[in-house]
């Protein structure tokens, strides 16, 4: 099978401060892979390479080579919206709108300049229902994204992601902030979801890596320790640090 | 010991802080129940002044005038006793001040001590006449009709158009030229003064560098500071005269002049209010946005603005606050013609520019200076709606957002 993201000796700097320092790492499509490491590691910063959202930040320095389906997204032609359309994101916190949960999901559609609504309604039903949450508000979709509950923002910013039909979904310690249950069923849907995206998902929680990802990387102070299939790493890491983090002698 | 001194001295802090919001509390509640108690005595009040009175024939089947009606009278637009729902017959106007015309000096007498006889005598002569004499002359022995003024109505008082509050014999107090020259300056000035500093707000809060912002934010404060009669002088020489040029007007003094003073006056408070609402929208909403695919723009029209839309109606309000009670620099631009506007480019009268103007002259407690603080209480009420009315709006927003 043949990657569909590949990063080759890419390092990051923050002005003076180099936040990630030569890492080597594909993925393969379909495929769930967990990106674990103490805090202030890099995770974060390597996720956000994909769809190019440390452009954002005033002096970032990038070098290397970064690949998405083949294109090298940080060329000077490269057509950012595209590259944004390919690759969803969802953040930490539950981040909705100010809008209604209908408008929370065409958000993406509408910015892309799809504004027909028999197709926003048929997307969005078709979203809520892959993000296991249409039956939870198939009544009320003209409330407040804000009505919902933490964990219910949460499935609605993913079905938001899903709306403009991505092939690559990053995620940021999703689950983070939610209660058990509502991260038992995020989880539930990052496994199903594996069929038809490919996932990135950054995680301090190592039973969940372990519950959901078919591949770890495990980065330590901006590098990249030792990447492999999941239950391997785990059973058997090959690198003391990485062992170390696993049976939680720091981070 | 010193835990005891510590908890003596917590207590006095407490009591201090209450007492500060007791008294804080106590003197807004003052200034309202002031403010409304002087204010509505004005519907006590008759617009005749005290001590005179208007007196007929006593065989004329009028008993009351309004004030608009006795005005029409005194100016002669109403000649004739039909039009105010009389007999037909034509209106004489007596003036205490031509009596010598109708009477020698003798039956007037040397001390004027015949007079009321003299005004009775003529009342009686003449059916159709109307004098407003003093109620002196009208005590004994008066053989005429004194008629009934109504007190004056807050209906009429509201719907008006004529403010005179001290013409002779009745004062005319129509305060809707001046409700409308506000609310015109007003909305004009908001008019002008909204999308302006919208705009300035999105540029410091989204797109301005942190070195421009850094210059920009402390010189719009700056403006802040300015007192009202700087502004008003630099409406008067450099504002005025241009519109005057412009608009090639007999004076520049208009609404508009007060609009565009207010609306930089304004401008500060919008801004940096509106600046600090937009400021407030979190980095990860705007990112979930970019994500999307949305670019710079779409994220501010559709994510920013609508996520601080409380905070923009707020700076909002504060705006049109200051731009309705702000009296100096009206008071030097407008021209202060107490005339219903029709346009933009003619003179208006705001409330508040009457009441600093007129406060000074208008006798404590009479009718004038009472109507006045009713003036006040139509600004006070007009202030609280908007505010009631933006409040409901912005929260309704807020919970069911588009
Ligand atoms: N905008 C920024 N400007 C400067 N330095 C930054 C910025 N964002 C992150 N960093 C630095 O880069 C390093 C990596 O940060 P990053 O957020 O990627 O870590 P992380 O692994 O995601 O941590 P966490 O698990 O706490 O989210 C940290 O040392 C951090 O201080
Ligand atoms: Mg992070």
């Amino acid at each position: 099978m043949k990657n569909i993201i590949t990063t080759d000796k890419v390092n990051l700097f923050y002005g003076e401060s180099q936040a990630l320092k030569d890492i080597t790492l594909d993925f393969l499509p379909n495929t769930v892979t967990a990106l674990i490491g103490p805090s202030g590691c890099g995770k974060s910063t390597y996720l956000r390479l994909f769809n190019r959202m440390n452009d954002l930040i005033d002096n970032v320095k990038i070098t290397g080579n970064i690949t998405v389906e083949g294109e090298n997204i940080y060329q000077k032609d490269t057509n950012i919206v595209e590259l944004r359309r390919k690759v969803g994101m969802v953040f930490q916190k539950p981040n909705p709108f100010p809008k209604s949960i209908f408008e929370n999901v065409a958000y993406g559609l509408r910015v892309n300049g799809v504004n027909e609504m028999s197709v926003l309604k048929e997307k969005v039903e078709f979203s809520l229902k892959q993000a296991a949450l249409w039956d939870e508000v198939k009544d009320k979709l003209k409330k407040s994204a804000f009505e919902l509950s933490g964990g219910q923002q949460q499935r609605l910013c993913i079905a938001r992601a899903l709306a403009i039909e991505p092939s690559i979904v990053l995620m940021d310690e999703p689950a983070s902030a939610l209660d058990p249950i509502s991260t038992a069923k995020i989880e539930e849907l990052i496994y199903e979801l594996k069929s038809k995206y490919t996932i990135v998902i950054v995680t301090h929680n190592l039973q969940q890596a372990g519950r959901v990802s078919d591949y770890t990387a495990f980065f330590y102070l901006g590098e990249l320790i030792e990447k492999g299939i999941t239950k391997e790493l785990f059973i058997n890491p090959k690198n003391i640090k990485t062992q170390n983090y696993i049976t939680g002698r720091f981070g | 010991m010193i835990k005891f001194l510590k908890s003596i001295f917590e207590k006095l802090i407490e009591g201090t802080l209450f007492l500060s919001s007791t008294i804080t509390t106590l003197a807004i509640v003052l200034i309202i129940i002031f403010l409304f108690k002087e204010g509505i005595g004005t519907f006590n009040q008759t617009p005749i002044e005290d001590g005179f009175s208007l007196v007929v024939n006593k065989n004329n089947p009028i008993n009351e005038l309004s004030a608009p009606e006795i005005k029409n009278i005194f100016d002669q637009n109403i000649t004739n006793w039909k039009t105010v729902g009389g007999k037909n017959d034509s209106i004489t106007l007596f003036n205490l001040d031509n009596i010598g015309e109708f009477y020698s000096d003798s039956a007037i007498g040397e001390n004027f001590e015949f007079l009321p006889q003299c005004i009775s005598d003529y009342t009686e002569k003449n059916p159709g006449v109307v004098a407003f004499v003093s109620t002196r002359y009208t005590e004994k022995g008066f053989t005429g009709k004194i008629l009934t003024t109504p007190k004056v109505k807050v209906t009429e008082f509201i719907s008006q158009k004529e403010w005179f509050p001290t013409a002779q014999p009745a004062a005319q107090l129509g305060v809707l030229p001046l409700i409308l020259g506000t609310l015109w300056v007003s909305f004009g000035a908001i008019l002008i003064a909204l999308p302006l500093g919208l705009s300035t707000s999105i540029y410091m809060a989204e797109i301005a560098s942190p070195k421009i912002r850094n210059i920009l934010k402390p010189l719009i404060e700056l403006l802040a500071g300015i007192p009202s009669v700087v502004y008003g002088f630099f409406g008067l020489v450099v504002i005025v005269p241009e519109i005057q040029k412009l608009f090639n007007l007999p004076v520049g003094e208009t609404a508009l002049a007060g609009s565009i003073v207010l609306a930089i006056m304004a401008l500060p408070t919008i801004i940096t209010i509106s600046e600090d609402a937009l400021r407030t929208t979190p980095k990860s909403m705007k990112e979930a946005s970019l994500a999307l695919g949305a670019n710079k723009w779409q994220t501010i029209y559709r994510v920013v603005i609508p996520y601080s839309g409380s905070g923009i109606t707020a700076a909002t309000i504060l705006g049109i606050g200051r731009a309705i009670g702000e009296t100096m620099a009206v008071l030097m631009v407008t021209g202060n013609a107490a005339v219903i506007p029709h346009s933009f480019l003619e003179p208006v009268r705001t409330i508040p520019a009457t009441i600093a103007a007129e406060l000074g002259e208008a006798p404590q407690g009479g009718l004038h200076y009472k109507a006045l603080f009713a003036l006040g209480c139509i600004l006070f009420i007009i202030t609280m709606a908007i505010n009631l009315i933006v409040g409901y709006i912005s929260s309704k927003k807020k919970y069911n957002a588009k």
